[in-house]
């Protein structure tokens, strides 16, 4: 009856930990590796609390019947040194389960596909790169790869550190400024996997989420295909003078979109933001207004970030919210 | 006693952790009022601030009173100054005129202002661009980017210490930092060019 109650508590205190961040809802080939590893730990050490708690109950128990008797010496030392192997025997297994495990992640098969991680205060850069440098492509906070094939991830920073961290596909691994890690990513089931810097790098750490969206391969194919070609070309006038305005003010300075003359490289890649599902890392889901509403004043949304607030009139904001919706 | 409701020998800690709890306080108040951190620019104040006075040659000219208003805070703030810092990299200031020294682009540590040390010639050179070679970047930077800019590149050839810097580089230095003064004496710099009789760019 208590465990009953014990597990229905344990079972709601992890009822949050389902859904689209969690170490628990493991997709991914080194997160599954892992969750076994971190499972069975647990079980091994619940194993050895219940037999130490019992032993200490009776122990307890007995002591209360036999007032002051003496325990017989080989008694006594056949139960340190039965403890004592015990704990080696524990222990050296644990310590082989987890070599072993560790190994496998390390072990990194030859990757299908090497993406360019950069991480900056206080978005993501995935720079999809290419032996052919015409089709290599950047894109900013979301990530695409196929289902069941290894990614390898060169992980860069350009500012302070920042981690990486997909809990449903693998562990935190860190990005230093100076130094390039890496770190392979299996998705081993399709799905959006939602992904946060886990190391605090600043005022906005928090809004500094990504996505990782493994697909099929035909899939991930054709989103490449789409990603590798330029940004739609606007066909209202509204779009046109949103496309004339991004070029004529500074918006072109910071920011690339393939195809026109915006060439910029300090902020996120535009070419594609419309097909994005949320912008500036995570913070607002991609409709036409919240778009309207980061570029009329970027820093009351997301204080300290690095986009500076472009004057522009109400005509001139829609313009520019039109032409970024449309740029799929 | 009475009154007496702690024991002297628990009263004597407790008052030093108040002590020692109000000074960190009054540090970090103090740290607050000498820096408070403006992320965003009021537009009102973007645009007052983009009313430069300058001589008719364009040579020195008086800042706009809103910059005496907000107490100069591109000169005197580190969280402006690191900024201008990042702005300098970003928009490739670098490019002509290297990390301070100058190369295509006259040098911006030799203490030699063609168009007079002033932050608001600074700040008109930038927006404006200048004649043989400094490209205009009103329509590449905004308003308060211009001016954190010129606050930073002041800096670089700053002739006094000053109390407020940017923050380290993360790359090896090639000079000393941007807060030590004098910058200039340290290089080998040419000698700088001659007063002119019409002060300005030479022709």
């Amino acid at each position: 009856m208590k465990s009953t109650s014990a597990f229905l508590l344990l079972a709601l205190l992890v009822s949050g930990c389902s859904g689209a961040q969690s170490v628990l809802n493991a997709e991914g080939h080194a997160a599954i590796e892992l969750r076994t590893l971190i499972l069975g730990t647990i079980l091994v050490c619940a194993a050895v609390w219940l037999v130490v708690t019992m032993a200490l109950v009776s122990a307890l128990v007995r002591r209360s019947d036999r007032d002051g008797g003496a325990v017989s010496e080989r008694k006594a030392a056949a139960a340190v040194s039965g403890a004592v192997g015990a704990t080696v025997l524990v222990i050296t297994g644990l310590t082989i389960a987890s070599f072993y495990t560790t190994r496998a992640l390390s072990e990194a098969p030859t990757p299908e596909l090497t993406i360019d991680v950069t991480a900056q205060q206080w978005w993501w850069q995935f720079n999809y790169v290419d032996q052919n440098s015409a089709r290599a492509f950047v894109v900013a906070n979301e990530l695409h790869i196929p289902v069941g094939k290894a990614v390898r991830l060169r992980l860069k920073s350009s500012d302070v550190i920042h981690s990486f961290w997909v809990p449903s596909l693998a562990g935190k691994q860190d990005l230093i400024p100076g130094r390039e890690n890496s770190l392979t990513l299996q998705a081993e089931r399709p799905g959006i996997y939602r992904g946060q810097c886990a190391e605090f790098c600043g005022l906005q750490h928090s809004h500094m989420a990504l996505f990782v969206i493994a697909e099929a391969q035909a899939d991930y194919e054709r989103w490449a295909e789409r990603q590798r070609g330029a940004g739609a070309e606007p066909t209202e006038p509204e779009m046109v003078a949103g496309k004339a305005l991004f070029m004529a003010r500074q918006c072109a300075a910071c920011h690339t979109i393939r195809g026109t003359r915006a060439a910029g490289a300090t902020g996120p890649d535009l070419t594609h933001i419309g097909s994005r599902r949320t912008i500036a890392a995570g913070l607002l889901e991609n409709t036409r207004g919240s778009l309207a509403a980061w570029i009329a004043d970027p820093q009351t949304l997301k204080p300290g970030n690095n986009m500076p607030l472009v004057p522009l009139t109400s005509d001139e904001l829609r313009q520019l919210a039109a032409y970024m919706e449309n740029l799929q | 006693m009475p009154g007496k409701v702690l024991k002297a020998s628990a009263a004597h800690p407790l008052a030093a952790v108040l002590l020692f709890s109000s000074l960190v306080g009054l540090s970090a108040l103090t740290g607050w009022e000498r820096q408070p951190r403006q992320y965003r620019t009021d537009p009102p104040v973007a645009v007052a601030l983009n009313q430069l006075r300058l001589m008719p040659s364009g040579i020195g000219g008086a800042p706009p009173e809103i910059y005496f208003a907000l107490d100069t805070p591109y000169e005197t703030s580190a969280y402006d100054l690191s900024q201008g810092k990042r702005l300098y990299s970003w928009f490739g200031c670098a490019s002509c005129h290297g990390d301070g020294r100058g190369g295509a682009g006259p040098s911006l540590l030799d203490g030699w202002w063609l168009y007079g040390p002033s932050v608001v010639a600074i700040a008109a050179s930038i927006r404006d661009g200048r004649p043989r070679g400094m490209p205009a970047f009103s329509n590449r930077m905004t308003t308060d980017q211009v001016w954190q800019l010129a606050g930073y590149v002041k800096t670089i050839g700053a002739y006094s210490a000053s109390l407020a810097a940017p923050s380290r580089n993360d790359d090896k230095h090639t000079r000393p930092a941007e807060n030590r003064a004098p910058a200039a004496i340290l290089f080998d710099e040419a000698p700088p060019v001659p007063v002119l009789s019409e002060q300005g760019p030479p022709s």
